[in-house]
C-alpha cells in the first residue's frame, strides 16, 4: 500500500504540540491552566485508531521526547507516559473503532488519566510536584474535547485521503 | 514497547541523577525552537495589534509620559555614578575591594510553562548571547529568577516563586539574613526559619544578600506582606510579595557580573538549582 498524506499526520501533531504550550493571556487566572486538554495524546489516540499500521509506539516515543523538551520535564517522562497511551490504544483499536464517540470518550478519559498518573509519579519521585487532585483534571477535559478532535481529524483524514 | 519503555526509564534515571544529557537536551531544544516561536505568535501579534490600534492622542500621552520618566531616570543615573565613585573611594580607604558594576542583556519572554504548578518561563536568548546556567534574571522592579537550562537560541528561567527555588535575602531595615522560598504561586514568597524574636515586620524590603555566590548583592526580591507569630510553632510564618511582576513582565534583564565574565563558564555546585 502506498503511503499518502504523511504530512497531514505530521501537521496535526505539530498543531497539538503548539496548542499544548501556547500561553494563556495574562488576565485569565492561572488555575485555568489545569483545564488544558492533553492535545498530543488525543491526536495520538486518533491516529492509532485510524491508521494503526502507520502510527504506533515508536511515534509516541519520539513525540514524548519532543514534549519533554518543550515542557522542560525530565527527558523520558512524557516519552514513557505516551508509550503507555500508544500501547493501550493500539491493543484496543479494533474495539474502539466500533464504539460510539461518547463511549470512546470514556476510554480516552481512562487512558489519559493513566497517562497523567504516570507523569505525576515521575514528577513526585523527581520532587518537582506536590500532591493535589488537580492533575486528573486534564483527563476529564480531554474526554470532553475528544468528540471534536475525533470529528475534525476524521474530516481532515478523508479530505486529504490519508491512508 | 518494552525496549522503548526501558530506554525512557534509563533516560529518566540519567537525566534525574546526572548532568550528562545537557548537551543532547540543548540540541533537541534547538530543534523544537520553531514550535515555541509559533506558539508565542498569538500573544505577540495581540500586542502588536494593540499598538497598531492605539489612537494618536493615546500614543502622544504615552510618549510624553515616557520622556518625563526618561529624564527623571537620567538625572538619577548621573547621581548614581557620582555615588558609586564616592562609594568605591570610601571602600578603597577601608581596604575592601571595589564594587563592580553589573552588565545586563535585555531579553524577551517567548514562552510560559503550561503547567500551573510550575513557575518557569522561556526567553529568547541562549548560549549564542553568552547566557549560562545559574545566571540571575531581573525585570524592571526586582529579581525574577535564574536560568536553569540553555540552548543555542533560547533558555529556560526558573522564577523565584517556584516551589523548587530559594534565594538568600537580607532585610534592608535590620540587615537580618534569611532565605526566601517560592510558594508555587506568582504572588507569594515564604521566608524560612524566621525566629519569633527576629526584627521583621510587614512592609520590610528584602534584597538579595549575595550569599551563596549565585545572585549579586542588593537587588530587590520582595516586600514582607505579613508576619504571623504562632505560639505553637517554633518559627514565625512570614510571607512576602515578589517585587518583580512575575506574571506580567515581557522583557527581562540577564545579569552578567564582571567576575563571572572573566572566569570560565563552568557549572557551579553550590546554591539552589
Amino acid at each position: 500500500m502506498r503511503s499518502q498524506g504523511i504530512w497531514v499526520i505530521a501537521a496535526s501533531f505539530l498543531l497539538a504540540m503548539i496548542l499544548s504550550i501556547v500561553a494563556l493571556p495574562d488576565f485569565i487566572p492561572y488555575e485555568v491552566g489545569y483545564l488544558r486538554p492533553h492535545w498530543v495524546a488525543l491526536v495520538l489516540i486518533y491516529w492509532i485508531i485510524a491508521l494503526p499500521y502507520r502510527v504506533g509506539i515508536a511515534v509516541a516515543w519520539v513525540l514524548g521526547l519532543g514534549l519533554d523538551v518543550l515542557l522542560g520535564s525530565l527527558l523520558g517522562q512524557h516519552a514513557l507516559s505516551l508509550i503507555l497511551v500508544a500501547y493501550i490504544a493500539s491493543s484496543l483499536y479494533q474495539r474502539l473503532r466500533m464504539f460510539a464517540v461518547w463511549q470512546q470518550s470514556m476510554i480516552v478519559f481512562a487512558i489519559i488519566g493513566l497517562n497523567q498518573l504516570v507523569n505525576f509519579w515521575i514528577e513526585s519521585i523527581a520532587g518537582t510536584s506536590q500532591w493535589s487532585m488537580w492533575f486528573l483534571l486534564p483527563s476529564v477535559v480531554s474526554a470532553l474535547v475528544w468528540p471534536w478532535v475525533f470529528l475534525f481529524l476524521r474530516y481532515a483524514r478523508r479530505l486529504f485521503h490519508v491512508t | 514497547m518494552l525496549l522503548l519503555s526501558i530506554a525512557s526509564l534509563g533516560l529518566l534515571g540519567v537525566d534525574h541523577l546526572t548532568d550528562m544529557l545537557g548537551e543532547a537536551r540543548s540540541i533537541l531544544t534547538l530543534a523544537m525552537t520553531p514550535i515555541v516561536i509559533i506558539a508565542d505568535y498569538p500573544s505577540r501579534s495581540a500586542n502588536v495589534a494593540q499598538e497598531a490600534l492605539a489612537s494618536r492622542s493615546d500614543m502622544r500621552v504615552t510618549i510624553v509620559d515616557l520622556q518625563q520618566r526618561l529624564l527623571l531616570l537620567q538625572a538619577k543615573t548621573e547621581k548614581m555614578a557620582a555615588l558609586t565613585a564616592e562609594n568605591n573611594r570610601l571602600r578603597d580607604l577601608l581596604g575592601s575591594a571595589a564594587k563592580l558594576e553589573d552588565n545586563v542583556l535585555v531579553s524577551e519572554l517567548i514562552g510560559v510553562d503550561p503547567n500551573p504548578a510550575r513557575q518557569e518561563v522561556v526567553i529568547d536568548k541562549g548560549t549564542q548571547s553568552g547566557v549560562f546556567v545559574g545566571q540571575p534574571v531581573l525585570d524592571a522592579n526586582g529579581l525574577m529568577g535564574q536560568v536553569i537550562e540553555v540552548s543555542l537560541l533560547t533558555s529556560r528561567v526558573l522564577l523565584v516563586s517556584d516551589e523548587a527555588h530559594a534565594v538568600p535575602v537580607q532585610v534592608t531595615r535590620s540587615n537580618l539574613r534569611l532565605i526566601a522560598r517560592g510558594a508555587g504561586v506568582t504572588r507569594r514568597l515564604e521566608l524560612n526559619h524566621v525566629p519569633d524574636t527576629a526584627d521583621i515586620r510587614a512592609g520590610d524590603l528584602l534584597v538579595t544578600s549575595g550569599l551563596g555566590n549565585r545572585f549579586p548583592v542588593g537587588y530587590p526580591v520582595g516586600v514582607v506582606d505579613q508576619v504571623i507569630h504562632d505560639p505553637g510553632k517554633p518559627f514565625a510564618s512570614v510571607t512576602a510579595i515578589p517585587s518583580a511582576s512575575l506574571a506580567r513582565s515581557r522583557h527581562v534583564l540577564l545579569v552578567f557580573t564582571e567576575a563571572r565574565l572573566t572566569r570560565d563558564i563552568a557549572p557551579e555546585s553550590d546554591g539552589q538549582p
